[in-house]
């Protein structure tokens, strides 16, 4: 067996360097260092792994309607499928849940038709989704318009309510961070100032005191007999703060814009306003969605904190139901469950961002 | 705009509502009126409601006795000393988490980071998994998370896990031996300030004799060994003047000694392992981002791994880590008011929860809390900036 | 642009929302919306709470129900703000509830210098201890060196130094946001005690997991008079709130309950009973209400000691004696001025 050019085949490498062999070689005992690294990772492997599968799978309960169903030992998800609908749902009336899965299909489809390439209008779409979605979301959450009956905002809860405050936050938050911004950028000293000294602000106070400070001081700043409610409040002091957030992103958008750009557009004879709204913002905005995305993940993670002013969002909900007497001791598999479902959703929206910053990267790279 | 050209050729002059100037001082003029009005309204507002509801308004609440006593102060403290010391008490509370969990993240996060990218397979991907898991939990429920387990998971004070009889942990926390000093101490103290005195000449004397002849020193065993060995060395000399107060069940309770309050512990390990997951992929990011080039200029000029990686990688690394480090660090800072979720008594615990609730003053409390913060805030922000300036004039 | 659209827009629409004046319209601006804004507690049983439906029960939510059936002949007009101890007042002074009723006790400070007014006391409290039966200890006086869990912002607070300074004894507190949290820190065994108004310490023991395993000493260190709060300066939602809370303890008095109440209303001969529901004399008129008010509430609501068996009492699972809270003609403290 020569080959054409006279020499020996390439003999196949060493069976110990290829196949599972070699892989295991090269990854897991290249040098005894790594051996006994290799060996201690897998020993912490199994310190977690086991006590966790015991618990949540082979010694728990899954099906029932009381604590009386809680016979394993370890987990008892009855919990949380008999308090599911208030996890989700909070205190909004039974017969209305119609209403929010609604507003969140609806919600769903947008989201999966912004991301179909060959769907027409994508534009227009977006603006829909950012707009006149959150005013129907509005009017199917809290009734009072075409029949529906009214429900009190007290009344939203659970999942629902962490969805809304985010989705407020960050949908509200865009075009005050976008204001902002262009503030920070601008070249006017007073409005630079104002700007920095906004941002900087609500950048360097923790959200926790913007939460008290909407829920116990807003009513004194406010004229005398101006009453909105608690929720509205904490929606004002995340608004506001997370501005400021948003305004640090889009200004880190507008940095990467190429000087040119601004250039052409002043040559092209566009104001102000015109080159930002026709020329700037459009791109700046374009290579930021990551950057949105993933304030919108850390917002969606502080909306916990308003478990701390009483609003009763998932976390509360949950804390809520295992304090309850009934269900008293299943507190772990509260946790369990709103670390996951917290989980699932930053965790896909992160790999969601760094998909389209892949995605948005080509092409602009500098 | 049909204006006439000037004879002189200057450029057209347009009307001067439509010049940039005259726009953007007109601009800023109504920003500025704007601004006082809106503050001047809800200033003369808040002034109405206060005198309208009766609520007394000022600062003179912080001398008076604040009445409760607070779990946890570093300085002394007693229920009868003023609004004003609860202030001082929460804030070091404040200062002492976050010191501790900047210290602990930084640690674990650097780890975290490097096993992140480490070769062998099945610890870069339990750091993966680690760093994946924690980064996306909510911190308060963390926080929560780990007070329940520390509640639940230790005994009860009178069956206390113990360490040779002098460290007890129980559900009322870590009891440790605190150092009694004696009044012959003050020479150990001395001689450490010395040492370090000592470590700073030999690392300048060795740096000086290299840039001359090229030598190396290994300060490092040497500065080890004056930083330990004077201190010990004068420390016995002057017949140990140290006692130890060991902790005691004394009645319902451990007396005696320090104790780390599990609440302190709890928000302790979620603040530090949350925020190590972002400090690691900073240090992973700060790592990929050195080229690969580097490394192998640096083997090809003969220089050894640990010396490449201290000499070439790691003060480029730190140049993309430290600015995300710092805006970590700014975060762990103000996380650390989360604490009023478990008990413990920081700032925000102590002064915007019970005081504000004893006194009923909220605006001032309000803002001495947000003041306090936004101070902290930049004053890290100021140090980093300063910090990184430095690292980054290393560059041409 | 950037500040002055911050501020404007929010400020415009905040006060486009909902503008709900105060002073002095209180019922007026309640029969318009429809329905009685009622602060509570975020969850004491027997107090406040709601059960599995989402339904709030509890005495302090009973008081809002029996204002709702005065005003509207409907004691299910009422919606709830829960409320932690810290935004309770100022939820009230900013005109976002109309009621608290949230077992706050009236003092001096609160009644004189918040702008509030308390309405009465439906239940007469005091603090008190409760200790782990394993500790072994009988009374509060063995409590030297112990450690407490107490809600944060609360008069208890205040109250446990003054006891612990005066009699000379150390302690440790550990402060919670909400009474669920301090219970559970208690239950867990972060502290040797818990300390309370005495109601709530009952209230917390059936949520410990072993209720059997605690017990709540004898000593009671204050005194806790809980009631519901209304805004100063609106005389007409005050009477109406304090002589909703009057009519049911003169219901208990007069031997009306919510069985019996149609049929007293049609053929007692007791002028007292009949004043009471609007047969004779003045009615409802002095407070801008229907003659049947008191009849809607007995019906609807129950009288005193009705509501009190339900929520706290023998058909509660707390089982708390009626104790002071029995009426001034059989042991208690509870008293009402006629209704005449």
């Amino acid at each position: 067996m020569i080959n054409k050019n006279g020499t020996l085949p390439d003999l196949p490498p060493p069976s110990t360097n290829i196949g599972v062999i070699g892989w295991l070689r090269n990854n897991l005992f290249p040098s005894p260092l790594n051996t006994l690294l290799t060996f201690f990772a897998i020993y912490i492997i199994y310190l977690v792994i086991v006590p966790t599968v015991d618990w949540a799978f082979l010694n728990s309960n899954w099906v029932g309607e009381s604590r009386d169903a809680c016979t394993g030992g370890g987990a008892c998800w009855v919990f949380i499928s008999a308090r599911f609908d208030l996890f989700m749902y909070g205190f909004y009336p039974e017969s209305e849940y119609w209403r929010i899965n609604l507003a969140f299909a609806i919600l769903v489809l947008l989201l999966v038709l912004l991301n179909i390439r060959q769907v027409p209008q994508r534009g227009w779409l977006a603006a829909f989704t950012l707009i006149c979605y959150p005013v129907i979301t509005f009017y199917l959450f809290s009734g009072g318009v075409f029949g529906l009956d009214p429900v009190d905002t007290s009344k939203w809860g659970g999942l629902s309510l962490t969805l809304i405050l985010s989705g407020v936050g960050i949908v509200a938050s865009l075009p005050l961070g976008v204001i902002l911004a262009l503030g920070r950028n601008s070249q006017m000293p007073i409005v630079k100032a104002a700007s920095i000294v906004f941002i900087e602000f609500w950048r360097g106070v923790p959200l926790i005191t913007v939460l008290f400070m909407s829920s116990v001081m807003l009513p004194l700043f406010l004229p005398e007999g101006t009453s909105f409610d608690k929720l509205l409040r904490a929606m004002i002091g995340i608004v506001l703060f997370e501005s400021a957030y948003m305004a640090e992103v889009v200004r880190g958008g507008l940095a990467a814009i190429p000087r040119g750009q601004y250039e052409a557009a002043k040559a092209l004879g566009l104001n102000y306003w015109k080159s930002m709204a026709l020329i700037i913002l459009p791109q700046a905005l374009k290579l930021v969605i990551p950057g949105i995305v993933n304030t919108f993940i850390a917002l969606f993670k502080d909306t916990t904190l308003v478990l701390i002013i009483g609003l009763f969002d998932l976390l509360t909900t949950i804390e809520a139901g295992f304090k309850d007497s009934h269900w008293l001791g299943y507190a772990l598999e509260g946790y369990v469950f709103a670390a996951l479902v917290y989980w699932i959703f930053c965790f896909s929206m992160s790999r969601y961002s760094q998909h389209l910053e892949r995605k948005l990267s080509t092409g602009h790279a500098r | 705009m049909a204006v006439k050209r000037q004879p002189n050729d200057a450029p057209a002059k347009a009307a001067f509502w439509r010049r940039p100037v005259f726009r953007s001082a007109v601009f800023q003029v109504l920003l500025v009126l704007g601004v006082v009005y809106v503050g001047n309204a809800l200033l003369n507002n808040t002034l109405y409601n206060l005198e309208q509801r009766g609520i007394s308004t000022g600062f003179d609440f912080m001398s008076n006795a604040a009445g409760f006593g607070i779990v946890q102060t570093l300085i002394d403290y007693q229920e009868t000393d003023t609004f004003g010391r609860t202030f001082l008490v929460g804030l070091l509370n404040t200062i002492l988490v976050s010191v501790l969990g900047i210290f602990f993240a930084t640690i674990i996060g650097f780890i975290m980071g490097v096993a992140r990218l480490s070769k062998n397979w099945l610890i870069a991907k339990l750091a993966m998994v680690y760093i994946e898991t924690f980064r996306n939990i909510p911190l308060l429920l963390q926080i929560l998370f780990w007070y329940f387990i520390v509640l639940n998971k230790l005994p009860l004070p009178r069956q206390s896990m113990d360490l040779g009889g002098v460290i007890f942990l129980n559900k009322r926390g870590l009891s440790l031996p605190s150092p009694v000093f004696e009044p012959g101490f003050w020479v150990v103290g001395a001689a450490i300030l010395l040492a370090v005195v000592l470590v700073f000449l030999i690392v300048r004397w060795a740096h000086i004799r290299q840039e001359q002849t090229g030598h190396q020193f290994h300060t490092v065993y040497a500065s080890l060994a004056m930083l330990i060995g004077l201190p010990l060395l004068v420390f016995f000399a002057a017949g140990s003047p140290v006692s130890w107060e060991i902790p005691a069940l004394k009645g319902f309770n451990f007396k005696g000694g320090f104790v780390v309050i599990p609440e302190l512990a709890a928000l302790l390990l979620a603040l530090s392992i949350y925020t190590a997951a972002f400090i690691a992929e900073a240090v992973r990011s700060g790592i990929l981002a050195v080229s690969h080039g580097q490394t192998e200029a640096a083997y090809a000029l003969g220089l050894r791994p640990g010396i490449t990686l201290r000499l070439v990688i790691i003060p480029q690394a730190l140049r993309v880590i430290i600015p995300q480090l710092t805006s970590q660090y700014l975060n762990l800072t103000k996380n650390s008011s989360l604490a009023t979720a478990v008990g413990y008594p920081d700032l925000v615990s102590v002064f915007a929860g019970t005081t504000l609730n004893q006194t009923g003053q909220a605006i001032e409390v309000i803002a001495m809390t947000m003041a306090v913060y936004l101070s902290i805030s930049l004053s890290i922000s100021l140090f980093m900036n300063w910090y990184n300036r430095k690292k980054q004039l290393v560059e041409r | 642009m950037k500040k002055i659209f911050a501020f404007t827009s929010a400020v415009a629409l905040l006060t486009s929302i909902s503008a709900t004046a105060f002073a002095g319209a209180t019922l007026e601006a309640v029969k318009k919306k429809g329905f009685i804004q009622c602060g509570v507690n975020t969850g004491v049983p027997g107090f406040a709470g709601t059960d599995d439906k989402g339904t709030w029960r509890g005495i302090d939510v009973d008081v809002c129900r029996a204002a709702a059936a005065a005003v509207f002949g409907d004691a299910s007009k009422v919606q709830y703000t829960p409320l932690t101890a810290k935004e309770r007042f100022t939820a009230l002074q900013s005109g976002e509830i109309d009621i608290l009723s949230r077992n706050t006790t009236w003092t001096l400070t609160r009644d004189t210098s918040l702008g509030l007014n308390f309405a009465g006391v439906n239940y007469y409290d005091g603090q008190g201890f409760m200790v782990k039966k394993s500790l072994g200890v009988n009374s509060a006086k063995e409590l030297d060196g112990a450690s407490f869990c107490i809600q944060a912002g609360t008069t208890t607070e205040l109250n446990l130094t003054d006891y612990f300074r005066s009699n000379n004894m150390a302690y440790t507190p550990i402060t919670f946001d909400t009474s669920p949290e301090t219970a559970a820190a208690f239950d867990a065994g972060r502290c040797d005690a818990l300390t309370s108004d005495q109601s709530q310490l009952y209230a917390l023991r059936i949520q410990l997991k072993d209720p059997e395993g605690a017990v709540v000493l004898p000593e009671i260190i204050s005194k806790e008079p809980l009631g519901p709060v209304v805004r100063q300066g609106d005389d007409e939602w005050f009477n109406i709130v304090r002589w909703s809370l009057y009519a049911m303890v003169n219901a208990e008095e007069l031997g009306v309950t919510s069985e019996n109440v149609d049929q007293m209303a049609a053929s007692s001969k007791d002028p007292n009973i009949l004043r009471l529901l609007g047969q004779e004399g003045i009615k409802g008129k002095g407070m801008g209400l229907e003659d049947n008010w008191a009849v809607n509430i007995i019906k609807q609501v129950g009288n005193y000691g009705e509501i009190f068996e339900r929520n706290v009492g023998q058909g509660s699972p707390l089982k708390i004696a009626r104790g002071i809270n029995q009426l001034w003609n059989k042991g208690g403290i509870q008293y009402a001025p006629p209704i005449r």
